[in-house]
């Protein structure tokens, strides 16, 4: 267990590596620069010298590179070209919103998806079942910033219940915050419950089938101890599995969803940092992105060896 | 018999008292809201600064965010483009035109508590015109050869050459004073002499001014406590955000097709204003065939500039026929110069060599008002047998790279944002290609005289020389939309410098 545990962890440095210097090469390629975009169209050759030289443009790659990744390495990101405030704490600032939002996302789409998943797959062609594949295939069909849009034109504007969007920060208090995630994070979940009901349901069904299950159910015990004991526990690991990737739609399909609502996410700043081509912030931001998509992978797969008995003893061999 | 049960008397009397009580409540509540007038503001903005220097940066959002409200320069200008006094209360320009001496306001400080002095007025000019300045309009300081102090109140600018501009310069957002401890930190934390000072920014969604109690100026009855910009993208969530009553005001609204779903709307008004915005159709003049004037003009006829701004801006707009706006001093009316006439331009691209048109390319940047014009001027060209491809162009990034510095183009569109920059056709390098002697010596001579009428006439020469010469198509002037709250008021309806100024900014009782 211990030695699978190290393997994966320095497999997991050596892809974080791997994947600074993919970002650092396409942001290379970018077209535009910087200190050009700062300047707008009044700049003289010699004011773009100036500031190219302050923003360390005018250093060779392999020095950038380095300075970046051994800062990065230290905890120091840099400086962001526009806002002029070290990446760190833009991050963690954004973080305060993004977080939030998607895990509430998720657990909205779980709270719906999972009971509505399981009871489809309970009774087969039933009441349920039916209103399942409806909607799942509305919520896949339709596209969530558009299902934004819709709530901020029912709850925002004729009805007045909602913000339109913004953010009034957490220090205005917890409920105005809150508040104002609420509807973004709808926007967010509908899609992602869509998926994770058709997902719920068949692996309830799939588990149904299995010996276990039929032995349960010849043994004598009720449908429903059958059902919530033995089937749905495992029916977790496919389910598990659908959320640890959705998490990372989560975290690139919120850049939409905060573009809609106005919320200033992690989505929105790298949105940002890319027209203005804050190349360190964007680079953070990506770093930050992939770094977080290779960290839960890590965590589902963790958690399959908490749940399902038999990948555990595998891994111990 | 009926299924509701009758209510009694007194349960009848009892709801009505309840009832009573209530609306008394909201009434009183209504009242007291009404009676202590409002003294917060929440504008809109679709941009957010980078940075809050406007010394440092060129985008205009810096500016419209902190020029008159944290920052103010020697001079300002006013709501009709006119140079007013500010920080320096007076001037003399010497006969030749090259010393200008200011007198300087007493008693005014920093908001961090650092006395604005001549001493203060040196440092920021020289910071803007030394060599490592950095600052987007350096060129405006050019002429400046040295800076006296001989008191706190007296600044001395010794030119190298007469420089008409300069004062009108001086009022610019990239002008203003700044203080010398303060400077370094400008971006983050602006440190001006204004009517408001920086409280917090909320990066990606806002920034807090609130006002300044110490302000030197005291003849101005400021009326804000506290005002929030808040930065929103979208035109959909601009629109939701003031019919929700999130927003008082959005001086700029960025979608015109949106403006009539305000209409009927009992608590906002929408404004009409003008802007410096100037949206041309830029041509590299020295690549065939926009090399051959004849051929510009051509394309210039059979341009319909009234369907363009239609399907471009929903209408709002004004057709011009130069680089100049109705609100510069010295507009002429050049519409008439070549006017829409496809027939004719047909002609001249025939007398050009060119009787079957040709085919190019235009690079257009993703700012709507600029594919929506260039579908329509393709339809149009196409009524003259010229082809145009549309070749979508990311801004700022990929358009400065291959427009703005490569000059790799042969069409663009763009809106040129700064006030009065009609010498940019004399600037070389500039992305146009163009060169013609005679508008360079007009441009020159415009800065050997500061006399406004001298000045006048000269820049109505230069728009002459442009209209027929038509290094760019021009297109229309942008119009400000405004939309806010019936009951602001003092809110710029024009715009001859891009700005929200709020000094005079109050809730109507």
């Amino acid at each position: 267990m211990i030695v699978l545990l190290t393997r994966r962890i320095f497999g997991l440095v050596l892809t974080l590596i791997a994947v600074s210097l993919l970002i650092f090469a396409v942001m290379v390629l970018l077209p535009g620069d910087p200190a050009a975009i700062t300047l707008g169209t009044s700049a003289t050759s010699e004011t773009l010298a100036a500031l190219r030289h302050d923003m360390g443009l005018d250093q060779p790659l392999i020095v950038r590179y380095g300075q970046w990744l051994a800062g990065a390495l230290t905890g120091d990101l840099g400086t962001s070209y526009t806002y002029g405030v070290p990446v760190a704490g833009l991050i963690a600032e954004r973080l305060v919103v993004t977080l939030p939002l998607a895990l509430l996302a998720i657990l909205l789409s779980v709270v719906v998806a999972v009971p509505l998943g399981v009871a489809a797959a309970a009774r087969r062609g039933g009441v349920f079942d039916i209103i399942a594949t409806l909607f799942s295939q509305m919520g896949i069909a339709v596209p969530g910033f558009w299902v934004g849009l819709l709530l901020v034109l029912v709850f925002a504007t004729s009805l007045g219940w909602m913000p339109a969007g913004g953010f009034p920060g957490w220090e205005s208090g917890f409920w105005p915050a809150a508040k104002s995630l609420v509807l973004p994070a709808a926007a967010l979940a509908l899609p992602q419950a869509a998926v994770l009901t058709r997902v719920t349901r068949s692996a309830v069904l799939d588990t149904l089938h299995e010996d276990f299950a039929r032995t349960a159910i010849a043994k004598g015990l009720s449908r429903s101890r059958v059902l919530w004991g033995h089937v749905v526990p495992n029916a977790l690991v496919p389910v598990l599995t659908i959320l640890g990737l959705q998490f990372t739609f989560l975290v690139a399909g919120a850049v939409l969803i905060e573009n809609v609502f106005t919320l200033p996410g992690l989505g929105r700043l790298a949105y940002q940092a890319l027209s203005q081509r804050d190349v360190i912030v964007l680079q953070d931001v990506v770093l930050f992105f992939a770094g977080l998509v290779i960290v839960v992978n890590f965590l589902v797969d963790l958690s399959y060896l908490v749940i399902d008995p038999r990948l555990r003893a595998g891994g111990a061999r | 018999m009926t299924k509701f049960s009758r209510p009694s008397l007194g349960d009848v009397a009892r709801r009505l008292a309840y009832g009573a009580a209530v609306s008394a409540g909201l009434l009183l509540m209504g009242l007291t809201q009404a009676e202590a007038a409002k003294t917060t503001l929440n504008l809109g903005m679709s941009v957010e600064p980078t940075g809050l220097d406007p010394t440092i940066a060129a985008p205009v959002a810096i500016g419209q965010v902190t020029w008159q409200n944290i920052f103010e320069g020697l001079v300002a200008i006013d709501q009709n483009g006119k140079i007013v006094p500010q920080l320096a209360k007076s001037w003399e320009i010497s006969p030749d035109g090259l010393t200008y001496t200011f007198k300087l306001q007493t008693g005014v400080k920093f908001h961090d508590g650092e006395a604005f002095d001549s001493a203060a007025a040196k440092f920021t000019l020289d910071r803007a015109r030394g060599a490592d300045s950095v600052n987007p309009q350096k060129r405006f300081f050019a002429t400046i050869a040295s800076i006296d102090t001989p008191d706190a109140e007296t600044l001395v600018l010794h030119l190298s050459s007469p420089t008409g501009s300069l004062l009108y310069w001086l009022g610019w957002p990239s002008s203003v004073m700044v203080g010398p401890k303060s400077s370094a930190n400008n971006k983050t934390t602006p440190v001006g002499t204004g009517p408001f000072k920086f409280s917090s920014w909320t990066k990606g969604d806002h920034v807090d001014l609130v006002k300044n109690p110490d302000y030197w100026n005291k003849s101005v009855d400021l009326r804000l406590e506290k005002v929030t910009f808040r930065f929103i993208s979208d035109p959909q969530a601009e629109a939701a955000a003031l019919k929700a009553g999130d927003l008082d005001a959005f001086p700029e609204f960025a979608a015109p097709e949106l403006m009539s779903s305000f209409e009927g709307d009992a608590r906002l008004t929408t404004k009409i204003g003008n802007t410096e915005l100037k949206v041309v159709a830029g041509m590299n003049n020295t690549r065939k065939p926009f090399d051959d004037k004849r051929v510009r003009q051509a394309l210039m006829m059979a341009l319909d500039r009234k369907t363009i701004i239609e399907g471009a801006w929903s209408g709002f707009g004004t057709a011009i026929g130069s680089h100049y706006t109705p609100n510069d001093p010295g507009y002429k009316d050049l519409n008439g110069t070549l006017p829409y006439d496809a027939a004719k331009a047909k002609a001249l691209l025939a007398e050009a060599g060119y009787p079957n048109g040709f085919t190019f390319t235009i690079k257009t940047p993703q700012m709507a008002y600029a594919p929506r014009s260039a579908q329509v001027m393709q339809a149009m060209f196409a009524d003259i047998g010229v082809t145009m491809n549309i070749e979508p162009t990311e801004f700022p990034a990929k358009w400065v790279q291959d427009v703005f510095t490569g000059r790799n183009y042969d069409m663009t569109i763009v809106a040129h944002a700064e006030p009065m920059d009609i010498d940019i056709y004399s600037r070389d390098p500039y992305y146009f290609n163009y060169k013609n002697p005679a508008f360079n010596e007009l441009m020159k001579k415009i800065q050997l005289t500061a006399d406004p009428a001298e000045q006048n006439k000269l820049y109505g020469e230069a728009q002459s020389i442009l209209a027929e010469d038509v290094p760019s198509l021009f297109l229309f002037v942008m119009p400000k939309l405004g939309v806010w709250d019936k009951k602001l008021k003092g809110l710029w309806e024009n715009e001859p410098i891009p700005s929200n100024v709020l000094t005079n900014v109050s809730w109507e009782d």
